[in-house]
């Protein structure tokens, strides 16, 4: 069984972060250098709030469970997307560049308002159960075959951080394409028993270059999703749905 | 100044405030939410292992219903819970599942044939019958006679609050996220809205509502990092309700230690990795839990397990580490399969937090603050005492299904439960309320409002640090309130927390951004923080009995004579103190007796159950419990516990 051991010799790290308030707008952007002691098991989550509390208090990021659920803090961390909190230190470098998520409106340093984005994008594509039928309270619930609740599942894990739609060349120029999390957000739909949506009702969300052909397959999304959702098996699933939809029509 | 109305005020975007959200709507009502994130980005999305339902779909859970889910919870709370509320919520729950299924969440399905599990460290293989193909399956979870908890892998508060919100979105709820509550706008004992801080770019907007439901969560960050919650979960709905002065806070010393925190981040581990059949482990690799609990073993409540793991701990069977002594949660006869099926959520915690692979290794685990039974203290309806229009759902609220000890999946299963009940006595209440309130008293809240952020941006910039504040409230709590307490330590907790609350006086502020200005943010806080953190202490001093989760190692007997009670605190501005008062538990069915695990000294009640109910209502009414649409005790179901089967301790009837 290993120990929890603390680190041989802390490194001092250095951490160039993007800064700029649009509520200070005199004030242009800029990069902003801090450097702090390595300590054991540190994230880029104690990092920045020990540079927050020790350093400047004005330093605006984004946590809430700090346990890589809720998809607060996607953030780039050295040119790359991905979450904060659960980013070691020990797997990056000394010299540590972080700026906000490209695509998002940004609200301030390394804060960007995903939740906007999100909203829109879940509005876009209906992201809810089309019910076939009102819910009857005095019902048993509908069966569902196991594998068919798994292979849902595994689509609804998606966290909504922003990492894939910021590491999308598509959604990094075209603010209408409903990106990896809204391709797997329909596929999760398309595969739902309980979804009265057929092929044809999907086929006009998605077969434009806002949807499923708006993808240039450079699937940057598959590999920055901290979440490891099978975004290449969505996306065939999808595009095959969608040809064999078309062709009939 | 910026006003704006709106039928229903929501305060907090979590699964109880969505979830009465769409009670709201769906009734017609404009509905405006308030949330400090994006909803789903609440809490709410942190819940792993399961949502209590007495569904009875699997072999394990047969014969299983809402009255032994009832019976579970109330022997949980260790009596606790108010018994009415108890009886709502188990018969509600299977509905609230059944229309969350309905809405697309994902529950993992009862898998026919043979199936193999984990019962009390034996591998047991059962076949589950054809005819329960496909319904909604379960996992055991502590301090239940059946396998209940409904799931989704360990990812269940998320596909709860995704299917949720998705409803929210189709109704086309208007969400205004970033945006925090400072204050209750109230007068002659109606609550008429909020003054509400936008954290995008700090500019105050009263928002004036017929009717308004705090849904702000819990409040673990008082315990600083020493908790399992979120960042944000920092009180502010509980401090609202407090700044009132008019609405009490209940049972604040009644507060949850998870066992299995993991060391040292303090992110949760859920007890769905008990309830597959995970160990727990001391250094010497004993499963200590089967001589402490032979019943139960690792699967007894969570206050129980928690107290065995410290007293492990501090008999020198804890591991040494550089963040102090843990003990292991061994999944790794579970296997690489089910980790990464049924508890996948657990599995890449353990790879990215510390890099362990559960199938190869054991997990560094120990009791850390999780949980807030007390809240807002409210009726059946969810009104909150004392002040009309104010509702309170959620673990904000003390509603009161909990008592003194949550069993696990039960707030996952309180937040649409009560989302629902009380979301229907919310849309009914508006229906018959109108907006009457004159605009010169939202003027005062207002001004009151920028007054308080006035004078914390004219503060000098140095100062004492509002960080180095929180941090120590934080120490105070973990040490001197923790699972295990004793007088002198409280006393010294209640005399440090004051101390801490003066320093407050010393901030300085050392940043004047605009817009959000996260340390402004935080200033404004910690001052309530620091209220909630005091009255926890010292509702846990002056209750000298040990009941659930409050447990006084100078006092280890559960009391019913004296204790059979909830704390009630209110904040008097002028005194800058609490007063604490006691209501009675509520009507009592289920009479105190043995929990069937735990094993504790009780002082039986001092009267029957039938002289004690006999003062429940007036006893309730006169501490603000507020009239509600059906009578107290219209949802009791009298006796229906009795002759059950399958019940490991039957308490007895007291004569």
């Amino acid at each position: 069984m290993s120990q929890i051991v603390t680190l041989e010799k802390p490194r001092t790290l250095q951490f160039e972060i993007f800064r700029f308030n649009p509520e200070e707008p005199e004030v242009e952007p800029r990069m902003q250098i801090f450097e702090l002691a390595e300590q054991p098991f540190m994230t880029l989550y104690i990092a920045l709030n020990r540079i927050r509390e020790e350093i400047d208090p004005s330093l605006q990021f984004d946590f809430a469970c700090r346990s890589a659920i809720c998809g607060s803090c996607g953030m780039m961390v050295n040119g790359r997307p991905r979450l904060a909190c659960n980013t070691l230190t020990k797997d990056l470098p000394e010299q540590i560049r972080l700026r906000p998520l490209p695509v998002f409106k940004l609200i301030g340093d390394l804060s960007v308002d995903t939740g906007t984005w999100f909203r829109g994008m879940a509005e876009q594509v209906g992201a809810w159960i089309h019910e076939k039928e009102p819910f009857d309270p005095t019902r048993q619930e509908e069966r569902m075959d196991a594998d068919l609740a798994q292979a849902i599942y595994e689509g609804e894990r998606c966290i909504e951080c922003g990492c894939c739609v910021a590491g999308c060349g598509v959604a990094n120029v075209n603010p209408d394409f409903v990106g990896a999390a809204g391709l797997n957000r329909i596929a999760r739909f398309m595969k739902d028993s309980r979804d009265a949506r057929d092929a044809d009702d999907w086929f006009e969300v998605v077969s434009d270059e806002n949807g499923i052909f708006g993808c240039v397959g450079l699937m940057g999304c598959h590999d920055v999703c901290p979440k490891d959702l099978p975004l290449l098996e969505q996306y065939a699933y999808l595009r095959r749905k969608m040809l064999t939809t078309g062709a009939a029509r | 100044m910026q006003i704006r109305t709106t039928d229903v005020l929501i305060i907090g975007g979590g699964l109880a405030g969505e979830r009465c959200a769409i009670e709201a709507s769906t009734a017609g009502h404009d509905v405006t939410l308030l949330s400090l994130v994006p909803p789903r980005r609440s809490h709410s999305c942190a819940a792993q292992g399961g949502m209590q339902a007495a569904l009875g779909n699997c072999v394990k859970a047969e014969g299983d219903e809402p009255t032994i889910h009832f019976l579970d919870t109330v022997r949980g709370s260790d009596w606790g819970a108010d018994q009415e509320v108890a009886t709502i919520f188990a018969h509600e729950a299977p509905i609230a599942v059944r229309e969350l299924a309905h809405w697309g969440v994902p529950w993992t399905r009862v898998r026919p044939g043979r199936n193999t599990y984990f019962v009390k460290g034996e591998k047991v293989e059962i076949d589950e019958p054809e005819d329960k193909a496909g319904l909604i399956m379960h996992r055991d979870f502590g301090g239940t006679a059946k396998w209940r908890a409904c799931y989704a892998s360990a990812g269940t508060g998320h596909a709860v609050l995704y299917a949720v919100d998705g409803e929210v979105v189709r109704l086309g709820i208007n969400v205004q996220d970033r945006v925090e509550a400072m204050s209750l706008i109230h007068d002659a004992g109606r609550c008429w809205g909020a003054v509400a801080r936008c954290l995008r770019t700090g500019r105050l907007t009263v928002w004036l509502a017929k009717s308004t439901v705090v849904a702000t969560g819990g409040h673990g960050r008082i315990y600083g990092q020493y908790t399992t919650n979120a960042t944000i979960n920092e009180g502010t709905g509980a401090t609202l309700a407090l700044e009132t002065g008019v609405v009490p806070l209940g049972n604040m010393e009644a507060v949850q230690f998870h066992p299995t925190g993991l060391v040292p981040s303090g992110i949760l581990v859920t007890e769905g990795c008990r309830g597959d059949g995970g160990y727990l482990l001391n250094r010497d690799g004993e499963r200590f839990m089967v001589a402490a609990e032979p019943e139960k073993q690792e699967l007894a409540s969570r206050d129980v397990v928690s107290r065995h793991m410290m007293n492990e701990i501090k008999q020198g069977r804890g591991v040494d580490s550089d963040f102090g002594p843990h003990l292991w949660l061994d999944l790794r006869h579970l296997g690489e399969t089910h980790l990464r099926t049924k508890l996948r959520e657990v599995w890449d915690i353990c790879k990215d937090f510390n890099g362990v692979d559960p199938s190869k290794e054991p997990i560094p685990v120990r009791p850390i603050q999780h949980y807030s039974m007390g809240g807002i203290r409210v009726n059946k309806d969810g009104e909150a005492y004392g002040l009309r229009g104010l509702f309170a759902v959620g673990e904000a609220a003390c509603w009161d299904l909990h008592g003194f000890n949550r069993l696990g999946g039960n707030s996952l299963a309180e937040t649409v439960v009560a989302g629902r009940v009380v979301g229907q006595r919310v849309a009914e209440f508006t229906a018959k309320a109108s907006l009457t309130v004159d605009t010169s008293v939202a003027h005062a809240f207002l001004m009151d409002a920028q007054k308080r952020l006035a004078l914390w941006l004219d503060r000098p910039t140095v100062g004492d640090d509002v960080y180095k504040i929180r941090d120590a409230m934080g120490e105070v709590l973990n040490q001197k309130v923790g699972v295990f307490r004793n007088g002198p330590e409280l006393e010294s907790a209640v005399a440090d927390l004051r101390v801490i609350q003066q320093r407050i006086a010393n901030v300085g502020l050392r940043s004047q951004a605009g817009g959000l200005n996260p340390e402004l943010t935080a200033a404004l806080r910690i001052e309530g923080m620091t209220k909630l953190a005091l009255i926890t202490a010292e509702g846990a001093l002056a209750r000298t009995e040990s009941r659930g989760a409050h447990s006084r190692t100078d006092c280890p007997t559960r009391d019913d004579s004296r204790w059979l009670n909830r704390t009630l605190a209110r904040w008097s501005s002028e005194e800058n103190a609490a007063e604490l008062r006691y209501e009675p538990v509520g009507l009592l069915d289920l009479p105190p007796g043995d929990r069937g695990y735990g094993k504790s000294a009780q002082e039986p009640m001092n009267e029957s159950v039938e002289q004690h109910n006999e003062r429940v209502v007036e006893g309730m009414r006169d501490e603000g419990y507020l009239p509600t649409v059906e009578p107290m005790g219209s949802r009791m179901q009298w006796g229906a516990w009795q002759g059950h089967e399958n019940m490991p301790m039957r308490p007895e009837r007291n004569e």
